[in-house]
């Protein structure tokens, strides 16, 4: 074999059998807090996207409008550049539909007559829908309009929140990382002290001493961020439990779902780089200072 | 194989450990550097293995000029050089054996040919049954046996000891000394600081006597 790659392989093999436990704990603790808020954020942003893609706006004709009123403003809805689809909703169907909600039958039985209006709903090409309600709201026979993408657009602004909050934690807590890489390698160093001046010693040269410290911050990292990945899939599983049945009673199959796979690695790769550039500045800065004399 | 010429060290803080040493020792010969201490021998062997440079004048050590040398030629010249210490600087960590592979690991060796030439060091020096003790299970003598084996297996060109028999008796002295000599005969450059001028005499050999910076 090689001997480049043996040396490497021999660097790798050292690092590995000075992984320490307590350390990659501390690193995958501190990892699944952005990795965890992230997984939620996404789910969150699942929720609000398919709100979003249903921006709609609803157009009650008044009480006693004709037919023919309906069809007339149908046409000119259907004319309208705007607007991408347009549903009618004749007041029939509307209460056969609301018949159908638990308890709301009895009310309309003890009413006696269909209080429901024809209606119209619209989809809107545009997502800035406010001054197409207005001019809706305009038009002849129209009683009301309801324009109902204001809570999913503000759900989704909260998710933007979230979102930077979520990278502003993953650079804190990135940076933490890289710090306790650079305390672990740091100490690593001074107690290898005799190793490494006897190694200067008899030739061994500084990317020779470097591997082994460079392979632990990297492996280490890594490592922190596969136990980061086991908190957040177990807290998840723990959520989803209270999540099904509430879901449930709301008749929603919705549940919390993991990190996809390119997530997952990314979030092992990145903690392994990080932890690779924390010992890249504890050896750059500790290893001059062991020299023999 | 080693040459100085009007080498002169000063600590910084002023010490002035050498002021003029010119000298040379040929290819294959053994020499003993002798002197009180402070007199400057750990000073000269460090700037032989470029752990010193020279403040003036110049060190050739196997063609090179070791004052010269950029930082990242330094392990390539020191694996040339089998030290000796007076403290062996051994790693108490690991076996006996494992202190010998230490310098093969970055050769390139395939390992089955590092371990038989571990064996073989250590056989020379008569350790190969403790091969698989720790370091502090040996004598003193045994120790400094074993920091030789270290040095040697390699097979550098040059040999340095610094004080290598100080802390040990007679007969162990006697017994280090013969395995430099023993290499010595083998074509190794051999070059020891001592101050025990009985060790020296006994040899016949020739010797480099420092005084106050300077060979006298």
């Amino acid at each position: 074999m090689n001997a480049w790659l043996r040396q490497h392989r021999q660097a790798a093999g050292a690092a590995l059998r000075r992984l320490g436990v307590l350390n990659t704990a501390v690193i995958g603790v501190a990892l699944s807090l952005p990795t965890g808020g992230y997984a939620l954020l996404e789910n969150l942003r699942g929720v609000a996207g398919r709100f979003a893609l249903d921006t709609q706006i609803s157009i009650f004709l008044q009480p006693g409008a004709k037919r023919a009123d309906a069809d007339a403003l149908g046409k000119t809805l259907r004319a309208d550049q705007r607007i991408a689809k347009v549903r009618f909703v004749p007041r029939e169907q509307a209460l056969k539909e609301l018949s159908g909600v638990q308890g709301v039958a009895e009310v309309i039985a003890a009413l006696g007559r269909n209080p429901l209006p024809d209606a119209f709903v619209v989809t809107p090409r545009d997502q800035d829908i406010g001054q197409l309600a207005g001019e809706l709201a305009g038009l002849p026979g129209v009683a009301h309009v309801q324009a109902d993408a204001a809570w999913a657009r503000r759900l989704a602004a909260l998710a933007n929140i979230g979102r930077v909050a979520i990278w502003l934690l993953s650079a804190l807590l990135g940076a933490g990382l890289a710090a306790v890489t650079f305390n672990t390698i740091r100490l690593q160093i001074l107690t290898r002290r005799a190793e490494i001046e006897v190694s200067k010693l008899i030739g061994a040269t500084d990317a020779f001493i470097r591997r082994p410290f460079y392979y632990l911050g990297l492996f280490q990292g890594a490592a922190g961020g596969i136990v980061a990945l086991g908190i957040v899939a177990a807290g998840l599983g723990l959520l989803n439990r209270e999540v099904r049945a509430l879901a449930e009673s709301y008749g929603s199959g919705f549940r919390f779902d993991f990190l996809g796979l390119g997530d997952a690695l990314a979030v092992v790769v990145f903690a392994g780089l990080l932890g690779s550039l924390g010992a890249q500045l504890a050896v750059a800065r500790q290893l001059r200072e062991v020299e023999p004399g | 194989m080693v040459s100085f010429s009007s080498v002169a060290k000063r600590y910084p803080g002023g010490q002035e450990a050498l002021r003029s040493v010119t000298f040379s020792v040929d290819a294959g010969e053994l020499a003993f550097v002798t002197g009180r201490s402070g007199a400057g021998k750990s000073t000269l062997l460090k700037l032989i293995a470029a752990i010193e440079r020279p403040t003036s004048g110049s060190v050739i050590v196997n063609g090179q000029n070791v004052g010269a040398l950029k930082r990242a030629a330094v392990p390539y010249l020191r694996r040339n050089i089998g030290l000796v210490f007076q403290d062996q600087k051994l790693l108490y960590d690991r076996s006996v054996f494992d202190n010998v592979m230490l310098p093969l690991a970055f050769s390139g060796l395939p390992p089955r040919e590092a371990a038989r030439r571990a064996r073989a060091a250590l056989d020379k020096v008569g350790l190969l049954a403790r091969e698989k003790a720790n370091p502090i299970q040996l004598s003193g003598g045994e120790q400094q046996r074993l920091a030789i084996a270290r040095a040697v297996v390699n097979r550098p060109a040059i040999l340095i000891g610094d004080e290598p028999t100080a802390n040990l008796d007679a007969e162990s002295a006697g017994l280090i000394l013969d395995v430099f000599v023993g290499f010595n005969q083998v074509g190794v450059t051999v070059l020891i600081a001592t101050h025990d001028q009985g060790l020296v005499g006994r040899l016949g050999r020739r010797v480099l006597r420092l005084e106050e910076g300077r060979i006298a």
